[in-house]
């Protein structure tokens, strides 16, 4: 096992030595005065693979759209970026043994990765404690704000709170019962405790909330208690995982729970990418919120969709996970440029205030290192994509949720040293 | 009455996806002293074969029969899975009867192995190949006696394998180029969409049902009622029995032990593809379905008692009608007013994990009182 290891180990240290003197090759080749390597770390294998292999092709499409149009502007140089994709395995443990090799072995300036939170929970002490800086593009639950993360998905105010609004106030359910589902992780329940605080504000109420364990697929519980709670139909909050979504939106199909008896299914995981994979017949008439969605009538919107699509096949879509994959690349070389170096430091100060037209529409960096978005409620129709109802103006980020009862009335700011991680409102 | 009849309906409900997936096992396992770490992923190659028998039903010339398609893939996927189950025992499990614990590791890499195969190669000569292997193995047997012994053997089988091969390799391209879903491999879930019949609910007695759970309650009695009839009834049945009993003496007697166990596994790993296609209509088939289902199948056979169908099929439903039970809170409807305390246990184990940890808690002090199970029986793993 040791032998092994240590062969291994040579073995990489021995291709590493071949892409570097490749790098530097490439480097002062063409018009580039030099290159830059960032780090990818996704999942490339396992069960997460399908979903962060979309991530990678999008990150990458970034990084080869941003080299064309002239590399990275730094102290009047022009950097080629080029990038060493590492392989994360759907392991947590695996994610910071990987970051800690890109940041120390390959010494990266920066590395963009994760999808979910627990890969996050692993990689942020790594990060933290090398004062390293990691990029993550995943809408997730918040409650945490580190000065060595850059959380470019929506936070709950940015996606379930105005969805939740949606659904009471505006859906065909509006006015009606609430029923929250959910795989039995981190995600979903402080998802549905921020959703269950806001009912509560708005005056509705919840009448029942359920967890699948993770790999379950025995939804037949959970319908007889939805039915149960919901005889004359209602709004159900849909916080599921992956395959776990097939199993559920097929069952309560067959049990009648559609929305043509008066049950609408708010969804918080499900994309252009899942509706495929579900399949539109069972999803046609529940909704979604996400920040971009592929329907959108913009040219920017329809730019990265084409791009995507010629770059990686005309069957791909894109979704908001690979959109906030994209900006991530885009603000960081503006704040690379902007800082005139490489170096963490200046980079992250550099960062807050930067503004990106992205294809969602304009988003900016906020000083609780989040994206403020603009929110998009959408109907899923036929064609497998989104119907777009409404669209919020710009949301700020909550790093700290101000319904959730641990986090009221806290907020985050970096860019002020007195108030940092978090400060009293 | 209607709470009643919900209730009932649901507990047999997934008590029955619960014993269809069971019922391998407990005749692999509980005949045969097997334990078949990769009878998921059999499983997993039925709802597979659901998957591709559905779109080449979609072809133009298959088109009109597009509703019984789901009626055909039951039958095809006990064969599939039954071929490969066959494969596995002449291959690997023949050579490590009485070691249970090699068993069990090699049964876990071939579930691995079945694992990486769906992910990494085209469905489309997947297919190919499961057929050249029905009919490698199979040829050879349907000839009579007389033309193979006039022939060298050993020429014979080799011929029948290159013909096999090559039937393999066609059915395989020519299903590639027509049905362009099957012709890429990937690690993606796919769908099984049934068809418009078995969608939506009938209504008995003034309660709504889900007519995909009627079909697999149908698809399981069915299944039971033919395993207990062949147990029982055929001559194979009843060597299969002998053998149970007593290996040597049957033996001694004149029973090709041998043929037995081929045909014990092959059917315990047929009736594992006719539990992927019921567990396809409910979720998403992927490479891991079976290892969703791997733990509940192993937790009904013991607790019915190894060796016995009657226990598989009660300990099922027990445990069916115990989850809706508990993870529905359907006490508290059945008994309103019950004191505080009480009530409040019952809510919390009323939710579908909290239900989980409950019964995997009550079949272990279960099983403190009786170890062997609700019907032990004396057979080989008595014997050792």
């Amino acid at each position: 096992m040791r032998i092994s290891r240590r062969i291994l180990a040579g073995l990489a240290t021995a291709s590493l030595a071949v892409t570097a003197t490749s790098c530097g090759g490439g480097g002062t080749s063409g018009n580039f005065d030099d290159t830059v390597t960032v780090g990818i770390l996704h999942s490339l294998s396992g069960t997460m693979a399908i979903s962060e292999s979309t991530l990678v092709d999008t990150e990458k499409m970034a990084i080869e759209e941003i080299n064309a149009a002239g590399g990275v502007n730094v102290g009047g140089k022009s950097y080629k970026i080029e990038y060493i994709v590492e392989d994360g395995a759907s392991d947590w443990p695996t994610f910071a043994e990987k970051s800690k090799k890109l940041i120390d072995q390959d010494g990266v300036p920066v590395v963009f990765g994760g999808w979910t939170s627990a890969s996050r929970k692993a990689m942020l002490p790594v990060y933290e404690s090398k004062d390293a800086f990691l990029y993550y593009p995943i809408q997730y639950e918040a409650q945490e704000c580190s000065n060595n993360i850059f959380y470019t998905g929506a936070t709950p105010n940015q996606q379930s709170e105005p969805a939740t609004d949606f659904m009471y106030k505006r859906s065909p359910a509006a006015g009606g019962d609430f029923f929250l589902v959910g795989s039995d992780y981190v995600f979903p329940r402080t998802s549905n405790t921020i959703t269950k605080a806001q009912v509560k504000q708005l005056g509705g109420k919840v009448v029942g909330e359920d967890y699948l364990p993770l790999g379950n697929t025995e939804v037949a519980p959970i319908i007889s208690k939805i039915k149960k709670a919901l005889p004359n139909g209602g709004i159900i909050i849909n916080t599921l995982n992956g395959d776990q979504n097939v199993a559920f939106f097929k069952q309560i199909q067959d049990a009648g729970i559609t929305p043509s008896s008066g049950y609408y299914v708010m969804n918080y995981s499900i994309a252009e990418e899942e509706i495929s994979t579900i399949g539109p017949e069972f999803l046609e008439g529940h909704y979604g919120a996400w920040n971009y969605m592929m329907s959108i009538d913009t040219p920017a919107s329809k730019k990265f969709a084409k791009s995507f699509k010629k770059r990686w096949g005309a069957d791909r879509v894109v979704a908001d996970p690979q959109e906030s994959a994209y900006n991530m690349v885009y603000l960081w070389k503006q704040a690379v440029e902007d800082a005139g170096t490489f170096d963490d430091n200046a980079v992250r100060e550099a960062l807050v205030g930067q503004k990106f037209d992205a294809p969602q529409g304009p988003v900016e960096v906020m000083p609780n290192h989040h994206l403020s978005q603009t929110v998009r409620i959408g109907e899923i129709n036929a064609e497998g994509g989104f119907t777009i109802l409404e669209e919020t103006g710009v949301v700020l980020p909550q790093a700290w949720n101000q319904k959730h009862p641990s986090s009221k009335g806290f907020a985050c700011d970096w860019t002020d040293p007195s108030k940092g991680e978090k400060y009293r409102l | 009455m209607e709470l009643l009849l919900d209730s009932l309906f649901n507990g047999v409900a997934i008590g029955s996806v619960l014993l269809v997936a069971a019922l391998g096992l407990a005749i692999v396992f509980g005949l045969m002293g097997v334990i078949n770490l990769a009878h998921g992923e059999l499983m997993m190659l039925g709802a597979y074969t659901t998957y591709v028998t559905q779109l080449i039903f979609k072809l133009p010339i298959l088109k009109p029969f597009y509703n019984s398609y789901i009626i055909v893939s039951i039958f095809l996927a006990f064969i599939v899975s039954g071929v490969v189950g066959i494969l596995l025992e002449k291959t690997i499990i023949r050579k490590l009867y009485g070691s249970p614990l090699e068993t069990l590791l090699a049964t876990w890499g071939v579930s691995l192995i079945l694992q990486q195969f769906v992910r990494s190669v085209p469905l489309a000569y997947g297919t190919g190949l499961v057929i050249s292997l029905l009919i490698g193995l199979f040829l050879p047997t349907i000839f009579p006696s007389k033309i193979r012994e006039s022939i060298n053997y050993k020429y014979f089988k080799f011929s029948s394998w290159i013909f096999a091969a090559l039937t393999g390799v066609l059915t395989g391209s020519v299903i590639s180029s027509s049905v362009s879903k099957l012709s890429r491999a990937s690690a993606r879930n796919v769908d099984v969409t049934a068809p418009s019949w078995m969608r939506g609910q009938v209504e008995i007695i003034g309660t709504a049902f889900p007519k995909t759970r009627l079909m697999i309650i149908v698809i399981t009695i069915i299944s039971v009622i033919a395993i207990t009839l062949f147990l029982n009834q055929s001559a194979w049945g009843m060597r299969i029995r002998a053998v149970t009993q007593n290996r040597q003496m049957s033996d001694c007697l004149g029973i090709s032990t041998e043929k037995v166990d081929i045909i014990t596994f092959g059917i315990g790993s047929g009736l594992a593809g006719v539990a992927g296609v019921a567990v396809s209509l409910l979720g998403s088939v992927g490479p891991n379905v079976g290892g969703n289902y791997i733990v509940g199948c192993f937790m009904v056979v013991v607790l019915g008692g190894v060796g016995n169908l009657l226990g598989t099929v009660l300990a099922s439903f027990g445990i069916g009608i115990m989850t809706d039970l508990i993870g529905a809170g359907r006490l508290l409807s059945i008994w309103p007013d019950m004191p505080l305390p009480l009530s409040n246990t019952i809510n919390f184990f009323a939710t579908t994990s909290m239900a989980r940890v409950m019964i995997f808690a009550l079949i272990v002090i279960f099983l403190q009182f009786k170890p062997t199970g609700l019907f032990p029986q004396k057979g080989r793993m008595v014997e050792n």
